[in-house]
This record gives C-alpha cells, sequence and structure tokens, in this order.
C-alpha cells in the first residue's frame, strides 16, 4: 500500500496519524477523566456523564449566541469565557443532582446506575424541549479554526491541538488538586476508609458532594471542547458513554494514572487500526481486545490496593 | 355519480345487506348528495376505512424522539401544512384531512407497532411517515398484510418496489450517477474516495457509484464505513490526504456529518479550493444547521431539491413554510419530498373518485404534480417519482447555490441492471 | 402411592399456598382476562411485553438473588431472535419467492450485498430441529464463556455490569457491520411462514400467545424451583456475604456461572419468541439501550418477585405504548422518574408495594375465606398452623431486600 509514496510523503502521513492518534488520546482523556473521579474515588457509576458533557456543549451554544448578538467585538474570545460557564453549570447541576440523588445511594453502587440513568433521560428530553430536537451549530472564532502548517506536507489541526492543551492542562490540575492540595487529601482518605476519615473531622459529605460536582464540572468542560469537533445534539451524549466507561475500567478505576494510561493505549490501537482496515472492523477489534485484556486482568491496568 | 352508487351496491358485500332501510339511505344519500354535491362516505369508502361524510383520518408516523427525531421533525412540519393547505381548499373529495400522529421513537419495533395500530384500529386511509430504510423495511410487512398506502419521503438506496408504498425521495441511481456525470464532465475528476456511514443506503449508493465511475474508466481509490454515531475522523482523513483523490464522495449521516466536516475542515482540507472536492448526497439544509455553514462551505451535494431553487413553485412554498414554522426555518430535500406526499394522495384519491386503497393505487401511477416546489413531479408505474437532479454548491450561511440541473426528468428505476 | 404423596408434597413446597395463588391469578390474568378482553391487535402486543418478561425473570434470578446485574441481556435476547429469525428467513427466501434477485433462494439482504451463496454458518438454519437446539446452547456457550472468565476471577458487581454493557456494543456494530451476513441496521424482515404455515395471520398470532405465555410459564417454574432449592437459598447468601459462602466451601463462581447461563437461555427463549410474534428481529434490540430498559422491567417489577418481572415487564410498557401514543415528549420523562423513582422510593418494585400496603388486606381476605371454609369443614387446626407460615413467608421479602448486592 505505500509502495508508489515518497519516503517524506510517508514520513508526513505518519506524523498526522500520530497527532491523529494524540487527538483522539485527549479527546478520551477529556471524556473519562470527569467519570474516573466520580466513578473512582466515589463508586458512583454516572450513566447520565455524557448529558453533562453535552450540557457543555449546549451553554458553549448559549454563550456563542449572546457574545454573536451583544457583543461581536470580543467574539474572539467567548470561547474561554464559555468553557468556565460549562464548567460551573455543570458542576453546580452535579452537587444539585448528589444532594437530591445519589447521597441517598451510595450503599448501593449498581442502583446508582439505575437512578442516573433516568437521569440521563429526563436531560436528554429537557434539552429536546429547549433547544429542539436538531442539532446545533456552535460557531467558532476564526484563530480555533483551520490548520496549522508545520512543514509543506505536515498540517496540525488548530482544535485538535487545542483539546491536547486542554486536556493536558486540566489532567495536571486534577493531579494537583488530587495529590497536592488539601481537599484532595481528604478525598483520598475518604475513600480508603470512610468511617475513619469521618472520625477524624472529614466532613465526608461535602467531600463527596464537592468531589461529584467536579467530576460533572469536567464532563461539561470536555462537552464544551467537544463542539469543536463533534455533534451537539440530545442525544449526542449517548455517543461517548461507551467508550468513557470502558476507558475508566480498562484503566483500572481508582487510579487516574491508569486511566491516563488506558486512554492512550485504546486510542492509539484505535486511530492505528483505523489507518489499516474499514472503520467499523477496527472499532469491533478495539472493543473486543479491551474486553479480553479485562476478562483476562479484571481489575485493569493500574490497581490500587485499598483495604475495604 | 349514479354509477359509482350502483357499482357500491353490486359489490358482494353490499348485496347481501341491502334492505329496505339500506335503500331508504341510498335514497336520501342521493337526494343530499344532489342538494349538496356530496358524496356518501359509503360510496367512496367500500372497504372500511376511517372515513365519514365530512373527514378523512389519515396517519403520520415519524420518530419525535430518540436519534432520529433530529432528521424526521422537518418531514412531520411539512406534511402538516401539506395537509393544512389542503383543508383550506376545501380537503379531499369534500373532507376535510384529519390526522393521527405516532412517535416511531427511532426504534424499528415501535414503528411496526404504530403502523400496525394506525392500519388495524385507526382505519387510515392513508400513512405519510418512515425515514431510514430500517424502519420502511420493519413497517413494510404490515402495510402490505393489512393493504395500507405508505408515502415515504426519504431518498434511499432503492431495490425496492412495494405496491403499498409510493417513493416521493429519489432512489440511489437517480441521485448518484447524474452527480458523478457532473462531476467528472465538468470538474474532469478522475478519482474518488469513497466514505459512509455503517448501512444499507451509503453502501449501496457507495455500490452504485463505483460501478459507475468505474463504467466510466476512473479510478476508485477508498472506500471506507464507519459505525453510526462515529466522531473521531483525523485518522481516515489522513488516508484520503495519502490517496489524494479528486472527490471525496461523501455519505455520511447524523451526528457523525458534524464530526466529518468539522475535522475536515481543521485537517487543513479547504473545500472552496476544490482539492480534493467534496461532493456528498447527504447533507441537507437542515444538517448544515447542525454541521455550520462556515464548516460546509465549498462541498457539492447532488440531490433533486434545494431551499433556493429559483421557481415560482418553491418561492411560494418557502414563504408559506416560513410563515408558518419561524422565518429562521430551512427546509431540506427530505422536508420538500414529505410535502409532496399528501399533495400525491390528494391528486390520485381524486382521480380515482374513491378512498379505496386498491383504487388509489391504481389510479396513482401517471399523476403528476404541477405545483411541486421542486418543480415537476411524475409517478412511475414502479411507485416511485419521476424527477430532476441538481447539484448544489454550499454557501457559508448554510444554502445551496444551484450549480447544475439535469435538463430531462430523470426515469427512476429501483432496480438498475449492471449496478448490482 | 407414597410416590404421589412425595411429589404432592414436592409441589407445596416449591409452590407454598400464596405463590400458588400468585401463579394462578397471573395465569388467570393472561390465558383467560387478557384474551377475552382485548382485540388479536393488543393482545399481540402483550405477547410482545411478555417477550421481554422472559429477560426479567431471568435478571430476577441473575441480579435479584444473585447479586449479578447484566446489563446485556440484549445480547441474549437477539441471539435467540436471530437464531430463529435465520430459520425464518430462509424459509421465506425459497428460490420461487426471490426469483428477481440475481442470485435466487438466498435471503434479500445477501443478495444486495454481492453474496452469491448461503454462507456456511447459516446452512444449518434449513433445519428446524437444529435451530431449536441452537437457540439454547449458543447463549449458554456465550455465557458460559463470559461468566467463566468473569466470575472465576471473582469480577462483579460494577465491572461485570460495565463489561456486558460493552460486549452487547460490540456485538450491536458488529450486526450492523457484517450487514451481508446479518441485514445490517434493518436487521432481518419480511419473515412470513413457519413450516409452510403463515405466521402472520390473526390466529397464528394466537397460537404464538398462548405459545408464549406456555413457554413463559415453563420459565416461572423453573425460576421458582431455582429459589426454592438449595441453589436459590446460596445465591442469597451469596449475594448478601460472599465470602462467607466462599469460607464454608462452596465454589462461588459455578453458581453464579450457572445462573447467568440460565438467564441468558430465558432471554433467548424470549428473543425468539419476540420473533415469531413481531416478525422480524432487529439490531435495535440488542444494544444498550434496550439491555437498560431490561433492567428497568425487573426492577419496576421488584428484583425479588418473579411473578413481579411479569408485571413489571407489562405495565412498563403498556405505559410506554400509551403514553407515546398520546404524549411523546412526556413519554422520556415518564421513563426517566421511573428509573429514579423505583430506586429512590420503592426498591422492591411492585412486589415491594404489594407486600406492604396490598399483601396484609389480601390475606386477611383469605384467612376470613379459609377459616369459613375450614369451619365448614370442622378442621379448624389446619388454619393456625400454616398463616404463621406465610406470614414469615412474606415479611422475609423485604428484609432480604434491604441487603443490597455489593
Amino acid at each position: 500500500m505505500f509502495a508508489e509514496y515518497s519516503t517524506s510523503e510517508l514520513l508526513s502521513i505518519f506524523a498526522m496519524q500520530g497527532v491523529a492518534g494524540l487527538i483522539l488520546f485527549s479527546v478520551f482523556v477529556l471524556m473519562a477523566l470527569g467519570l474516573a473521579i466520580i466513578f473512582g474515588q466515589m463508586g458512583v457509576i454516572n450513566m447520565a456523564h455524557g448529558e453533562f458533557m453535552i450540557l457543555g456543549a449546549y451553554v458553549t451554544y448559549l454563550t456563542s449566541n449572546v457574545f454573536s448578538t451583544y457583543l461581536p467585538d470580543l467574539f474572539s474570545i467567548y470561547f474561554i469565557l464559555a468553557m468556565i460557564l460549562a464548567f460551573l453549570v455543570a458542576g453546580a447541576l452535579g452537587a444539585f443532582v448528589e444532594w437530591a440523588m445519589i447521597r441517598h445511594l451510595y450503599h448501593r453502587p449498581l442502583d446508582t446506575l439505575l437512578a442516573t440513568w433516568g437521569l440521563s433521560l429526563i436531560l436528554q428530553q429537557t434539552y429536546r424541549t429547549v433547544f429542539g430536537p436538531r442539532e446545533v451549530g456552535v460557531t467558532l472564532p476564526d484563530w480555533l479554526m483551520g490548520s496549522y502548517q508545520l512543514t509543506e506536507t505536515i498540517e496540525l489541526p488548530i482544535n485538535g491541538l487545542f483539546v491536547m492543551c486542554l486536556a493536558l492542562g486540566i489532567s495536571l490540575a486534577v493531579a494537583l488538586l488530587m495529590y497536592r492540595s488539601r481537599w484532595g487529601i481528604q478525598v483520598r482518605a475518604v475513600v480508603q476508609n470512610r468511617p475513619m476519615a469521618g472520625a477524624v473531622g472529614i466532613n465526608t459529605g461535602k467531600v463527596d458532594r464537592v468531589t461529584f460536582a467536579l467530576g460533572c464540572g469536567i464532563a461539561g468542560v470536555a462537552g464544551s471542547a467537544f463542539t469543536m469537533i463533534g455533534s451537539t445534539g440530545p442525544t449526542s451524549g449517548q455517543l461517548y458513554i461507551v467508550d468513557t466507561f470502558l476507558v475508566v475500567v480498562f484503566g483500572g478505576a481508582s487510579s487516574l494514572i491508569g486511566t491516563i494510561a488506558s486512554a492512550f493505549s485504546i486510542s492509539q490501537a484505535q486511530s492505528t487500526m483505523e489507518f489499516f482496515m474499514s472503520g467499523s472492523m477496527s472499532k469491533v477489534l478495539t472493543l473486543l481486545f479491551v474486553v479480553l485484556i479485562l476478562m483476562l486482568r479484571p481489575q485493569g491496568l493500574f490497581t490500587l490496593k485499598v483495604r475495604r | 355519480m349514479n354509477k359509482t352508487m350502483l357499482s357500491t351496491l353490486q359489490t358482494p358485500l353490499q348485496k347481501q345487506r341491502v334492505g329496505m332501510k339500506t335503500w331508504k339511505k341510498c335514497l336520501l344519500t342521493l337526494a343530499a348528495s344532489l342538494a349538496f354535491g356530496t358524496v356518501h362516505a359509503a360510496d367512496v369508502n367500500t372497504t372500511g376505512l376511517a372515513v365519514t361524510d365530512t373527514t378523512v383520518k389519515v396517519g403520520i408516523l415519524h420518530s419525535v424522539t430518540g436519534t432520529m427525531s433530529i432528521s424526521e421533525t422537518g418531514s412531520v412540519q411539512a406534511e402538516k401544512m401539506a395537509i393544512e393547505q389542503i383543508n383550506a381548499m376545501g380537503g379531499v373529495l369534500g373532507r376535510k384531512i384529519e390526522y393521527i400522529q405516532e412517535d416511531g421513537a427511532s426504534d424499528w419495533p415501535t414503528f411496526a407497532e404504530k403502523s400496525k395500530k394506525l392500519l388495524v384500529n385507526d382505519k387510515v386511509a392513508a400513512v405519510f411517515g418512515c425515514w431510514t430504510s430500517a424502519s420502511r423495511k420493519a413497517v413494510l410487512p404490515i402495510f402490505e398484510q393489512y393493504n395500507g398506502m405508505l408515502y415515504y419521503p426519504t431518498f434511499y438506496e432503492g431495490l425496492e418496489q412495494s405496491p403499498n408504498v409510493i417513493y416521493t425521495g429519489q432512489e440511489a441511481t437517480q441521485q448518484i450517477i447524474a452527480g458523478i456525470d457532473w462531476v467528472t464532465k465538468t470538474k474532469g475528476a478522475k478519482s474518488f474516495y469513497l466514505l459512509g456511514s455503517d448501512y444499507i443506503w451509503p453502501r449501496t449508493s457507495n455500490k452504485i457509484a463505483r460501478k459507475h465511475i468505474e463504467k466510466l474508466g476512473l479510478k476508485v481509490v477508498g472506500e471506507e464505513y464507519y459505525p453510526l454515531g462515529h466522531t473521531q475522523f483525523n485518522s481516515v482523513i489522513n488516508k484520503i490526504k495519502l490517496n489524494k483523490p479528486d472527490v471525496i464522495y461523501a455519505i455520511v449521516v447524523g451526528g457523525s456529518n458534524v464530526a466529518f466536516y468539522k475535522q475536515l475542515k481543521a485537517a487543513g482540507i479547504d473545500m472552496t479550493k476544490e482539492k480534493p472536492l467534496v461532493l456528498t448526497i447527504s447533507v441537507t439544509e437542515d444538517e448544515i444547521l447542525g454541521i455550520g455553514g462556515e464548516n460546509m462551505v465549498g462541498a457539492y451535494a447532488a440531490m433533486k431539491y434545494f431551499q433556493s431553487l429559483p421557481n415560482e413553485n418553491n418561492k411560494k412554498f418557502v414563504a408559506d413554510f416560513k410563515a408558518m414554522y419561524g422565518k429562521d426555518i430551512v427546509i431540506g430535500d427530505v422536508t420538500q419530498a414529505a410535502y409532496l406526499g399528501p399533495w400525491l394522495w390528494k391528486a390520485a384519491v381524486e382521480k380515482a373518485g374513491s378512498f379505496d386503497i386498491d383504487k388509489v393505487r391504481a389510479a396513482s401511477p401517471g399523476i403528476e404534480l404541477t405545483t411541486a416546489p421542486e418543480g415537476y413531479v411524475k409517478v412511475h408505474p414502479n411507485h416511485h417519482l419521476w424527477s430532476k437532479t441538481r447539484v448544489g454548491h454550499a454557501r457559508a450561511d448554510g444554502q445551496y447555490d444551484v450549480v447544475f440541473e439535469t435538463k430531462e426528468l430523470i426515469e427512476p428505476d429501483p432496480f438498475p441492471k449492471g449496478y448490482q | 402411592m407414597s410416590l404421589l404423596l412425595k411429589s404432592k408434597a414436592g409441589m407445596a413446597s416449591l409452590l407454598p399456598k400464596k405463590e400458588l395463588y400468585g401463579f394462578l391469578v397471573l395465569a388467570l390474568i393472561l390465558v383467560v382476562v387478557l384474551p377475552l378482553s382485548l382485540d388479536i391487535f393488543r393482545l399481540n402486543l402483550v405477547g410482545k411485553y411478555l417477550t421481554y418478561a422472559f429477560v426479567a425473570v431471568g435478571l430476577v434470578l441473575c441480579w435479584g438473588y444473585g447479586g449479578i446485574l447484566s446489563l446485556g441481556q440484549g445480547v441474549f435476547f437477539g441471539l435467540g431472535g436471530y437464531i430463529m429469525a435465520m430459520f425464518l428467513k430462509l424459509e421465506a427466501s425459497d428460490p420461487e419467492s426471490t426469483k428477481i434477485q440475481s442470485t435466487p433462494g438466498i435471503p434479500d439482504f445477501m443478495d444486495w450485498n454481492q453474496i452469491t451463496e448461503l454462507p456456511f454458518f447459516w446452512q444449518p438454519f434449513y433445519s428446524f430441529t437444529f435451530t431449536l437446539i441452537a437457540l439454547i446452547i449458543v447463549p449458554t456457550i456465550i455465557a458460559y464463556i463470559v461468566g467463566v472468565a468473569m466470575f472465576k476471577r471473582r469480577v462483579g458487581g460494577v465491572y461485570f455490569a460495565i463489561i456486558t454493557q460493552a460486549i452487547a456494543a460490540i456485538l450491536t456494530i458488529l450486526i450492523i457491520g457484517q450487514q451481508g451476513y446479518t441485514g445490517g441496521v434493518n436487521g432481518m424482515t419480511d419473515l412470513r411462514t413457519l413450516h409452510g404455515w403463515d405466521i402472520r395471520t390473526d390466529n397464528a398470532k394466537y397460537i404464538f400467545y398462548f405459545l408464549c405465555v406456555f413457554m413463559l410459564f415453563v420459565c416461572l417454574l423453573i425460576a421458582q424451583f431455582i429459589r426454592k432449592s438449595k441453589l436459590g437459598r446460596l445465591l442469597v447468601a451469596m449475594r448478601d456475604k460472599e465470602d462467607r459462602v466462599r469460607f464454608s466451601g462452596y465454589d462461588v463462581s459455578n453458581f453464579k456461572i450457572f445462573v447467568f447461563c440460565i438467564g441468558a437461555i430465558f432471554a433467548a427463549i424470549g428473543g425468539a419468541m419476540f420473533t415469531l410474534q413481531v416478525g422480524f428481529m432487529s439490531p435495535t434490540l440488542v444494544g444498550i439501550v434496550p439491555s437498560i430498559e431490561m433492567v428497568i422491567f425487573c426492577a419496576v417489577g421488584g428484583r425479588l418477585s418473579i411473578i413481579g418481572a411479569v408485571y413489571g415487564a407489562l405495565v412498563v410498557n403498556f405505559a410506554k405504548t400509551s403514553f407515546s401514543e398520546s404524549f411523546p415528549e412526556l413519554w422520556l420523562f415518564a421513563m426517566g422518574g421511573l428509573f429514579i423513582a423505583v430506586v429512590m422510593a420503592f426498591p422492591n418494585g411492585l412486589a415491594g408495594l404489594y407486600n406492604t400496603y396490598a399483601a396484609p388486606k389480601v390475606d386477611a381476605f383469605f384467612a376470613k375465606l379459609f377459616s369459613k371454609n375450614t369451619t365448614d369443614n370442622s378442621a379448624p387446626p389446619i388454619t393456625p398452623a400454616t398463616k404463621p407460615v406465610t406470614k414469615t413467608e412474606s415479611t422475609s421479602l423485604p428484609q432480604g431486600a434491604l441487603h443490597e448486592p455489593q
């Protein structure tokens, strides 16, 4: 298949393919990070994760509309503000959901799955009622469009680079929060031994709420970023949910490093296979490969030994 | 008039029941119809459909919920508008059309269930509905078993010809061959990259496209399918770059569409430069709303209708549609085809002088619509429509400029020889 | 004589009086009330809902008793449905009725995809016997493989749920992608006859309805037998404290695998009945969404009640049909609300509600009836003896449910 191409052409294609893989990796990281925090740290299965992402996307859509109508001069920077708003709105909804629903279900993890599935249906229908069943088009500022010409033949998509930077930034922020902040210490204490954490004076209820809200907020940011590469419609969230869960489970639920490692391996496998075979087949093979490894190593790639 | 009445009386079912009462009723009807010029329901409907002296019931069966509601909303709106306009003109055979709307919920078994309800319980005289091939395939046996009439609006893969369906959209060859001929003649395209979502319509369409391209002596350099809802196209875009085709022939649908065009643009493929040129048969104006006009500008689409068609019928249609659903609404190919459904049915019923399915079916071939927004259409004996195919060039505002139109109406050919 | 007595005693332990009444009432509703009061269109719908009840009953065993929540029961439902559909499709594609195709005698979708010869794995499905055997064997094998891989490694709970979900996703993508062999998104449609007998007539619909009810009761009795056997008690013990059961010397995983396989077989039978009654099979019944919906049927009915599961499937689907006929927009709200309510407000579902509110009254009513009867027969001592037993049974159900599966 490569016989008729020159070495430089091949090199540039491989470079671009590498970037494609990295973009997919960043997308997976953004999708999975919020879920990894919620699922890994709290053991809650949030089936409405995709809907929280789409909430972020809709917030971005609204912000872009507001800016283009009232503040056309500042349109070029609206995206940054939109992401912050997406984080806040999704986080606030997350905190509310935790208070109204999740906190009653901590001892029944399988039931959180059903309840959040119900929540996802309600959110979907709400989006449909408010924004209509059609997808909405989010207009991007010019600097996020197009590609960056690295050499004659290598072109890098700017939105892809942006997603990569965002994924990197958020991962670092989460890592700092988890391992360097007081809150992070509290979260890890609660994960490892809830009664003991409570006994030393940690307000476990509050820690739970903040953790859940943070996870949902990150989902909102991810959704906001995905308006650059994907669609925004009432049911778009469902497209992401299986991939997201697989990334988290494959990585080993309670390990953030594991999530990133698994996002990397799955994305590389998928994008490489997509290059060499048909899209549907590579998707099936990727999923099969993940499920097979999970059967051999059900605890995922990385595990945290925790006494329950 | 009297003739129809006599023939009604002579059908075996009626014969047994002719008693004194029926005679009286008939005389009364006769008197009434002479006086008011209306026809009694029993005369125009011998098979027990939901027809009264003043109303006739029809069904609208589309997805209002679920993933397909994105696409099917426009069809529902168009069908409702057509029905309203027909009612404003006095209805069909003097009867107002009442519709029963059912939700297929993007779920094929639900479509089957609801179509059965419409036919068996509601006894509707016609159904306007379905969008995906899968939903049509699911309801088809039911329409054939209970002898209903379905007006199906979507452009589709062909390979089907049911006596119980009128296909108001184009079948694949009508749409594809004219588009490829145009792109090879005017743009001098030599090589094609075929891309599609993974289901029957894109696969069959690409099969026809490939055969036609190879017949013309040109080259297909790649053919790819991605699962419905797939959102990552960077790898395939790299593959396209590697193969350097003249034309990307894209039949991607739904949410994948949005992702594909956004990523294509981001990867530095500027469609306005036409290197490569993008030709699609799956992106209507409604879909550009979700993709964003700025991501689609420069692409070409081959279909039978664009909102920007300059003829008078269409100007009126667009104005009416905007008056009814707001000025921001856009109209795509399928929406227009859905709008034709009720009008074609009305014409067939009036030609047959009856609501009976068999008579409407017999009357359907040869029905013409000179008022169609797309210009002029005519029903072929194979239940598809003769229609022209146009090529549109996408503008940044989400509309297409019509750059080409076939001279003649293209004959529908659902079972094309040499393309299977 | 003694054998007869023994079987009678066995019967009584399998179906204590109160549960026997539950079965009888359900049988009365399904066999007498519904067929007499509904037209064939609605009855056919009920038949379709009942096919989901098969899955729900299997889930009661797996989830309610075993604590294994499978989000991939659609896989087995789909396998059963597809296996039945393959047989019917072959019969519908005889060379005579497919003569307009370029290759007559193969299913229409193969012809559309340029397949000119029947693939080898389709060949055996000309035989009805093979189809029936495959219907049971194929889902069992797959459930067994998945079960061994997961349970032997002590994977359970949430992980199991997500992995089964992924399997459902894989199967859907495979079916859609391999449309030359499977019919793709469209599924297998236009199924007509079974051994030359038209399955689309009203008569056939009646027969299939009763066949479906009969098969459902067979499954219910099997489930009841498992529930009452030592295995059932072990399952509950495992669900509540798996380690203790393991330390008592039982191989926990084998029981789980067994009950998972049973659930898979039930689902497959349901799928086959679905194909027969609805007349087609499509990948929309295999994927993640239907699989989760099937769990909700079970949860609404009460995850510990096999009879409740049947009512759950009927009630939810009936609500779905009638809601979506009048308010399509409200339906998703209602469904979502139902999910949340069933988890938060009444975790034992309809059966739980019945046991808390209606059961005491019904018990009192029966007790009255019996005390009257028994005084007439002048054998009073029996009543007090049986009553306490049923009482404790009814209260033990909700208590067991409070120990949530981990």
